[in-house]
């Protein structure tokens, strides 16, 4: 314990000796646990936010979409599989199932007065806001009556509230939608965030009935009227599984899929999405920290580097020591805890200012960062294992000095 | 205390080999005072760093209190520099960057463990207990080797080795070493060997012994 001690202290005064020179040295190992720290953070908080995206949609619901499933759950192109009847055959026959929308989307022209932009416009049946547990601002979602009537009204995004009207307000004025004109009857409460995929701040959502007065909506060989996507919510998201397992039976039978053939159809739960989007945004993470880490070997190469010179430069001190009765592994070990000592200070600084980097960069609103104490940890470690790794030579040069020739020299 | 027998040293020079040290014999008492002369190139420093155990000898054996140490491998060696060997440099080799008792304490690292109170002790037998916190560049040349004295004093080593000491002193502060030395041994009986070109350090000693070409031309007893 005590002989430690006077190692540390022997290193300690070395370094302090030599602040500028210590600081240069370990500046390559700031930058880069800075670095690491900054960047893991920034691919941290992304995952936590869209996790939270993905769960403020609500843990329990499930997706059907059109189309064979492929890889990372990217649909293929567009089938028209789905249908109307499917959706009310889900609900008859699937169990546990509270709520069930269908969706039909479509790339319309819209027009309100000089405002002019191509946008997706949903047609959807009412339960879709439960579903998708759409908040409105102002004015109301449609009624089951309206959606009855085929009423022309329409429930748009925040984003297209802004694009479109500006700061005048949405309510009661009139879209134009390909061929339909609809008035406008609410506004969607804003989800903020970055979000990913589609988002309901830039949806314009009308009635089903609506949609299939402005486009022809296809039928499949049976006569049923396709849909883009069904949506629906479950009682438990523990029953997660075993619903998409009987949608899948109940789909399978009514398109007729023989035993051997892929499904026509995707069920995805939030569950499985969440899932999906970490593994992603975990490869982003350790992609965005093994760039950083590599700024991090760079630094250890400049302490590896300084180490060399420094024991040159203390060949007679190493001379002296060794006459006094140090040994190779006393001299050895004094080179290796300077080089670790410099590392882990380096580290600690570096912490401090990747850590300060990534609280300004939330705090200033351009990113969600989160910094996690095991990359915290992690990077310490790295960056006294750099330490030790690169100091290894030198320290090894140092304890292999000839006493003699090293008291000679100047 | 000190048994050299046929010491040989030889050392590779180009593709011929130098041969600085031919058979040595020499007896060394403990609390003898001894002075090796002789002119440069005679093979002078060769001796002290065997005998300091700096360096092993090409044959022949080295018997230190006993044991034969010729043969140690590198970290047997330093440790007997550690406990059994002081050394007093010309050029002092104190470490410049620490204070005179962190140089004195340094030396203990190594021998064992530090102990304050008997670096304290060291130094003011040296007559530096005012200073014992100046560096060695805020201190003179003969109060540099009084720390350097200290050094080895604070380990009680066996043998006291000492080169030139007084070589780059003033002939006052170089007194001045030479009586601490001298006292050191009329009190405590230390073994001391040193190698000089000085005469009048040499009239101090009890045995001179007289080095030409990596032999003992004479060995005269005062």
């Amino acid at each position: 314990m005590k002989k430690w001690y006077n190692l540390l202290a022997t290193v300690w005064v070395g370094l302090v000796t030599h602040k500028l020179r210590s600081f240069l040295t370990i500046l390559g190992v700031v930058i880069g646990v800075a670095s690491v720290i900054t960047l893991m953070s920034i691919g941290q908080g992304t995952q936590d936010s869209i996790l939270s995206n993905i769960e403020s949609m609500g843990t329990k619901k499930i997706t059907i979409s059109a189309g064979a499933r492929t890889f990372g759950g990217v649909r293929s192109t567009a089938s028209n599989t789905l249908t109307m009847e499917d959706a009310e055959a889900i609900a008859g026959q699937v169990p546990d199932i509270t709520s069930v929308a269908s969706t039909y989307s479509s790339n319309l022209q819209v027009v309100v007065g000089g405002e002019n932009m191509n946008s997706s416009v949903t047609g959807v049946t009412p339960e879709y806001r439960e579903v998708e547990n759409l908040e409105i601002t102002s004015g109301t979602f449609f009624s089951e009556d309206e959606y009855k009537r085929g009423s022309k009204v329409a429930v748009i995004g925040s984003n297209v509230a802004e694009t479109l009207f500006g700061t005048d307000d949405p309510l009661g004025q009139r879209i134009r939608m390909g061929s339909i004109i609809a008035t406008v009857t609410g506004v969607l409460e804003s989800e903020g965030g970055g979000g990913f995929g589609m988002s309901a701040d830039d949806a314009i959502y009308i009635p089903l009935t609506a949609m299939q007065q402005a486009v022809s909506q296809p039928r499949t060989a049976q006569g049923e009227k396709v849909v883009s996507s069904i949506v629906l919510t479950i009682a438990d998201e523990e029953l997660a599984e075993q619903v998409s397992d009987d949608i899948t039976t109940v789909l399978r039978d009514r398109h007729r899929l023989g035993p051997g053939t892929d499904d026509d159809f995707n069920i995805m739960s939030t569950q499985e999405m969440a899932e999906m989007m970490t593994s992603t945004t975990e490869t982003l993470t350790l992609l965005l920290g093994a760039v950083a880490a590599i700024s991090l070997l760079v630094g250890g190469i400049g302490v590896m580097n300084i180490m060399l010179v420094s024991v040159l430069e203390r060949t007679r001190e190493i001379g002296i020591r060794k006459a006094l009765g140090a040994r190779d592994t006393d001299i050895w070990s004094q080179f290796l805890v300077e080089a670790a000592l410099l590392t882990f200070v380096g580290g600690i600084i570096g912490v401090i200012f990747g850590w300060g980097i990534a609280l300004l960069i939330d705090n200033l609103g351009l990113m969600t960062t989160v910094v996690s104490v095991n990359v915290v940890i992690l990077a310490v470690s790295v960056a006294i294992g750099i330490g030790i790794f690169f100091g290894f030579y030198p320290a090894w040069n140092a304890s292999r000095l000839n006493p003699i020739e090293a008291l000679r020299s100047e | 205390m000190i048994k050299l027998e046929n010491i040989i040293k030889k050392y590779p020079m180009g593709k011929r080999e130098l041969t600085v040290l031919k058979e040595i014999t020499l007896h060394i008492k403990q609390g003898e005072l001894v002075a090796i002369m002789g002119p440069s190139g005679s093979g002078k420093t060769t001796m002290l760093n065997l005998l300091g155990c700096l360096d092993v000898p090409t044959s022949g054996s080295y018997l230190l209190e006993g044991r034969e140490v010729s043969r140690l491998g590198s970290g047997e060696l330093a440790r007997i520099r550690g406990q059994k060997i002081g050394f007093i440099f010309q050029t002092f080799n104190l470490l410049s960057r620490l204070t005179a008792l962190a140089n004195v304490e340094l030396a203990m690292t190594y021998a064992g463990g530090v102990d304050r109170k008997r670096a304290l002790e060291a130094l003011a037998k040296v007559g530096l207990s005012e200073r014992i916190h100046h560096r060695p560049l805020e201190l003179s040349g003969g109060e540099q080797q009084r720390v350097a004295i200290a050094r080895s004093i604070v380990k009680n080593p066996s043998l006291f080795l000492a080169d030139e000491p007084t070589g780059q002193l003033d002939s006052q502060s170089g007194s001045e070493v030479i009586s601490i030395l001298t006292s050191l041994h009329a009190e405590q009986g230390i073994t001391l060997v040193v190698v000089t070109h000085d005469a009048s350090i040499a009239s101090h000693c009890q045995r001179i012994i007289h080095l030409k070409d990596g032999e003992i031309v004479t060995e005269e007893n005062t």
